[in-house]
């Protein structure tokens, strides 16, 4: 793959020297709509909460904040709001190994299996985005609701204690949120899954390797760029979620995406949620550089 | 088609061996149909240990289903698959001492060639693996190569890499699946004589599949044609070339000139054909048909050709009223096509000795062909069987 990302510029060096300038207008011209978008929504943005989380915390709404440099912000956030911060990074970790377990059988099946099922398996994946993330999720309220099915019958065969529930608890927060964001693991291990030539199967079980051999030596590594996409699709937002936490768990449950959104619209406090949502951010983008460069993947991102 | 499959069985029950003894690969009454469509018909085949034997047959005939059964890739509907005495019929790819080199070579993308090569013995948790796969690259001569990933390598390395991966575990019988159809003519045609030399050197099995008739016939000791599920006729390739049972081996293995012909007697070792108003002699043995009618048939390069009246080195069936129709001249000989009173055009292929003339189109000539050389064929059969590659292999 190396190889041929490397020789593709070579061949595109001759190309361009001869219409190189109309070629390199054009270029900044197709851009140009991109950028303007990607300014307005992303860079003024993103340079108004940097700011906002640099102001000073004694201003108000009505007084208005002072540009201060209040970098103490961040640390006093960190103290106060470490519980969330870290319940969501656990959270969204769980909830990413479940989506992985799960997607990749489920993606499995569907590229291996499926046959002439494949797309309506694929279309069913993502049926569920055709009604709201909220209908959803309130849905799982009943699901798990105290004398549900679900819930009686934990109880029956004692896995849960007589008086013991889902709701309330980190678990129906965590499978709220395995649920909502397993399409988001399915469609890119799918991808990848798809593409891999069966025959390559074939010949991990002609060299001696026993399925489950052959599928940790060829299948998995050769899925890698769908496990690190997929996984990175699911944890950074299934981290920064406040639906689940908020309909399905209780405030012992509560993630650093409520915590943030009450921040702002509830106690009006802009400098301490601009704050914690740069942490959140900070953390997961070294998160997940540390983890790509790990994975060794780069390439195939 | 269906005269294919009533074609006289190419072998004789009797002379297969027992499977329990046999230390070759045995294959019994094998069959596999997918739904309706049967690929491969209770097949009986033997393979001798360390020969190198090959599968030839048009695409579709059933030979990479034969070959994905002996690997394990494929289960049989019926049958019997026997290595070295042992039934590995439904034995996993995994447990049985078969490897295959796969048609698109199938190397491990994501892992370096010395990778690819140790994965058979890692598997099997092989000691000094190590040395093994750096005798294994030397002799594929890839050893500067180890560190590399297959797509960094050319077409005939990959293929080379394939053949090492596969051999490396010392297989009792290696498959070969087309392992060459993807490489150009040059290079194929080295490969052959290199995969011929290596099974000399190892001295294992080798079942090679192919559709390419010289290849098979210069690779292989024993060919085996395959058509429709069948096979049509087995022996060392000389053989099958000098003496073919049916049209379908007549036409796919080289080309031959059919002609009709009326059985007009039979002696103990002569049989005596009428052929459009000439007697032709065919010896008994080369005779493969039993009743009235037959095709004869001679091969290009054994028809002589001449001016009418010449004396030609062919004492027997001479053939009078030809027409010269066409003439190609490729050097090392001139082929000819000769319109026959009949109506018939044969091909004459003439070796550019310098003892004749060239004729050209519209001369008046004479063919003949020595009596051992030709050959008696089953009238039921279709004399085009096989034929479609022709004008590829002219």
């Amino acid at each position: 793959m190396a190889s041929a990302a490397g020789a593709a510029p070579l061949a595109d060096v001759d190309t361009s020297t001869v219409s190189g300038r109309k070629r390199g207008r054009t270029g900044y011209l197709l851009l140009l709509p991109a950028a303007v978008w990607l300014g307005i929504f992303f860079v003024v943005p993103f340079y108004s909460l940097v700011a906002t989380s640099l102001f000073d915390p004694s201003g108000s709404d009505s007084r208005g904040y002072d540009m201060t440099y209040h970098v103490a912000n961040y640390w006093h956030v960190f103290q106060d709001y470490r519980g969330p911060l870290l319940r969501s990074l656990w959270y969204g970790a769980l909830a990413t190994a479940f989506c992985l377990l799960l997607g990749y059988v489920l993606a499995y099946a569907i590229a291996f299996k499926a046959g002439r099922w494949k797309n309506l398996m694929l279309v069913l994946v993502i049926a569920p985005f055709f009604t709201s993330f909220l209908v959803r999720t309130l849905s799982w309220k009943l699901i798990l609701a105290d004398d549900g099915f679900v819930v009686n019958t934990l109880q029956a065969v004692h896995v849960l204690g007589s008086d013991g529930r889902l709701l309330a608890t980190p678990v129906a927060v965590v499978a709220g949120l395995t649920y909502n964001f397993l399409p988001f693991m399915v469609l890119p291990l799918f991808a990848s899954i798809d593409k891999i030539d069966h025959r390559l199967i074939e010949a991990a079980g002609d060299l001696y390797a026993n399925p489950i051999t052959g599928f940790f030596k060829v299948t998995w590594p050769l899925s890698l760029p769908g496990v690190v996409s997929g996984t990175l699709l699911t944890f950074i937002p299934a981290a920064g979620d406040y639906i689940n936490a908020q309909l399905l768990g209780s405030p012992n449950q509560r993630m650093v995406g409520s915590v943030i959104q009450s921040l702002f619209t509830d106690a009006n406090n802009y400098p301490a949620a601009g704050a914690l949502s740069m942490i959140l951010m900070i953390i997961i983008v070294a998160m997940v550089l540390f983890y790509v460069r790990r994975a060794g993947t780069e390439e195939l991102l | 088609m269906s005269q294919v499959a009533e074609a006289p069985a190419s072998r004789d029950p009797d002379e297969l061996a027992d499977p329990a003894s046999y230390d070759g690969l045995a294959l019994r009454r094998l069959t596999k149909h997918f739904g309706a469509f049967h690929a491969v018909r209770e097949l009986d085949l033997d393979v001798p240990r360390g020969s190198f034997f090959a599968l030839l047959g048009p695409s579709g005939c059933g030979k990479t289903t034969t070959l994905r059964m002996a690997a394990g890739l494929e289960t049989p509907s019926s049958g019997t698959i026997t290595l070295a005495g042992k039934d590995i019929t439904y034995a996993k790819p995994y447990q049985r001492p078969v490897n295959t080199v796969f048609q698109n070579y199938a190397l491990f993308p994501h892992l370096d060639i010395y990778e690819n090569v140790a994965f058979g013995l890692r598997r099997r948790k092989q000691k000094d693996v190590d040395a093994q796969v750096r005798d294994m690259l030397e002799l594929v001569e890839l050893s500067s190569q180890a560190r590399k990933k297959p797509t960094q390598l050319s077409g005939g390395q990959q293929q080379r890499v394939a053949l090492a991966r596969a051999l490396i575990n010392s297989p009792e019988v290696l498959l070969l699946d087309e392992p060459l159809g993807a490489l150009d003519l040059k290079l194929r045609r080295s490969m052959q004589i290199e995969i011929k030399r290596i099974q000399t050197e190892v001295g294992r099995t080798f079942i090679h599949v192919t559709h390419d008739q010289e290849e098979a016939m210069t690779m292989a000791d024993t060919v085996a044609v395959m058509n429709a599920g069948v096979i049509e006729q087995m022996g060392a390739p000389a053989e099958l070339y000098e003496n073919p049972r049916s049209t379908f081996v007549a036409n796919f293995l080289g080309q031959s000139n059919l002609i009709e012909g009326t059985v007009k007697s039979r002696a103990a070792d002569v049989v005596t054909v009428d052929m459009h108003g000439v007697d032709v002699s065919v010896p008994a043995s080369r005779a493969h048909t039993d009743g009235d009618q037959g095709w004869i048939g001679i091969r290009p390069e054994k028809v002589l050709i001449g001016e009418v009246g010449e004396e030609l080195d062919a004492p027997g069936n001479t053939i009078p009223g030809g027409v010269v129709s066409d003439v190609s001249f490729v050097g090392v000989s001139t082929q000819y096509l000769v319109r026959m009173p009949w109506g018939q055009e044969l091909q004459v292929f003439s070796q550019n000795t310098g003892r004749h003339r060239l004729f050209a189109t519209g001369d008046e000539v004479e063919l003949s062909w020595r009596p051992e050389y030709a050959f008696l064929l089953d009238a039921a059969q279709d004399a085009s069987a096989g034929a479609q590659r022709m004008d590829a292999d002219g």
